[in-house]
């Protein structure tokens, strides 16, 4: 069944992230592919033609795309371990749900506050704290969004994590400082060795934004 | 204890008729409560508390918001026939992928299309236009999106496209989604009305239409 896995990433990609702790918690050995975005493969404009973007888990040949598919799909196919998804089906569809407000939210609020300044930028870091101070409440006294276990919702969280250090550098402000919890849970996640070998250094993804927002004429 | 469940809808929302469609799908009883967007209820606030917005499923006292997330609770909850997603793993994941394709791109570009006059309108049109025909490439050779019989799938794009963006079409006073254009997706569409509750579960139209012409002055003069 591990025949032919192959994932066409980007190595700071957060989304690239999520797959690739899925992967390592199921112990599916497989190829990883890094893609320069500026000048995309033929192999991945082949298997994602409709948005053309990383991830994408290629397994015995048949194209995944999109993150939180290719994690659902990764627990599903290796279903004989690790389980992500909760059995129970209220819980399944919670966890759905808080995967979906940390894809609708947490990208597009983090690239404001590197991205912008002055008033947009505080608008920015308000409702970016708002949002993982929701998170958290979901949290409450748990070990992982999960429960006792890491599941779906830590998955599609924790890549995040190794981009606060630039958002912060970026915003100037302390993401601890306001949501102790939060960065306590993400401490614990790191500790599992599927999570701090899939996630990129920090300093190197800070790197890498002051490098975007020259390309950018972002100051 | 029996089974009690509630939907929170909007009788114009395709999301909230699609969550009603799978539901009269798997021939599953529940009360339905019609929320005033403009004056949400304490119930909804209670119910979806981070977005506010409806549908909400309630069954037995718990709450289920975002209709995708819904449509897949309904189905694994209660397993009779029809099966709305596909057993198949690989399947399911594309099942799910032109399900958020329809949601985020298409329904970015028709308010493009709905919100712009002009050339910025016609580039509008010309991206939907390629968007559906991804779509309907999906269905090439098959009876529904979902195979043979209806699906997830076929849930997602008949609420919003077939049911939703042909009225939004006409009050727009555009034409752009023809039987010409999109001979598969319209044999499709004859097919579906063909089912009962599919037929029972379409927007009105002819209060559809009121409806949206009423919005769209309304945030024409609000933008002037």
């Amino acid at each position: 069944m591990e025949r032919g896995v192959v994932l066409l990433d980007f190595w700071p990609s957060m989304f690239g992230m999520r797959t690739r702790i899925a992967l390592a918690e199921k112990e599916i050995k497989y190829e990883y592919r890094e893609e320069d975005l500026r000048n995309k493969s033929d192999l991945l404009l082949q298997m994602n033609p409709v948005h053309k973007k990383i991830p994408v888990l290629i397994h015995n040949g048949k194209p995944v795309c999109e993150s939180l598919n290719q994690v659902q799909y990764i627990d599903e196919v290796w279903n004989d371990r690790a389980p992500l998804l909760p059995a129970n089906t209220y819980k399944r569809a919670n966890a759905r749900f808080w995967a979906d407000f940390v894809d609708k939210k947490i990208y597009d609020l983090g690239s404001k506050i590197w991205r912008t300044k002055g008033e947009e930028q505080e608008a920015a870091k308000k409702e970016f704290i708002d949002c993982l101070k929701l998170l958290e409440g979901e949290l409450g006294d748990n070990h992982y969004f999960g429960g006792k276990d890491f599941g779906y919702v830590d998955v599609a969280l924790v890549p995040f994590y190794c981009w606060f250090y630039a958002y912060e550098q970026c915003g100037n402000f302390s993401i601890e400082a306001e949501c102790p919890k939060l960065i306590a849970w993400a401490k614990r996640c790191m500790q599992k060795e599927s999570v701090a070998k899939s996630l990129a250094d920090q300093e190197k993804i800070y790197e890498f934004v002051l490098h975007l927002k020259k390309v950018f004429g972002i100051e | 204890m029996a089974d009690q469940v509630k939907l929170f809808g909007m009788w114009a929302s395709p999301y909230s008729r699609r969550v009603e469609l799978a539901l009269k799908l798997k021939g599953i009883p529940y009360e339905y409560i019609e929320e005033d967007l403009s004056n949400k209820s304490s119930l909804l606030l209670k119910y979806n508390p981070v977005h506010q917005k409806i549908p909400v499923l309630v069954h037995n006292g718990k709450s289920i918001p975002e209709s995708l997330v819904i449509l897949e609770y309904i189905d694994e909850t209660w397993r009779n026939n029809p099966v709305l997603l596909p057993q198949d793993p690989y399947e399911r994941s594309m099942a799910r992928f032109w399900a958020k394709f329809v949601d985020e791109k298409i329904l970015i570009t028709t308010r493009m299309v709905s919100f712009t006059t002009g050339k910025e309108q016609e580039q509008a049109i010309e991206e939907l236009t390629e968007q559906l025909k991804l779509l309907e490439n999906e269905l090439k050779g098959k009876p529904y999106f979902a195979g043979e019989a209806i699906g997830y799938l076929d849930i997602v794009v008949a609420n919003f496209l077939v049911f939703w963006f042909r009225n939004l079409q006409e009050a727009l006073g555009i034409n752009m989604f023809t039987e010409e254009k999109f001979p598969i997706i319209f044999e499709w569409t004859e097919k579906l009305v063909k089912i009962k509750v599919v037929e029972e579960c379409r927007i009105p139209k002819e209060k559809h239409l009121v409806y949206i012409r009423t919005r769209l002055e309304a945030l024409k003069s609000a933008s002037k």
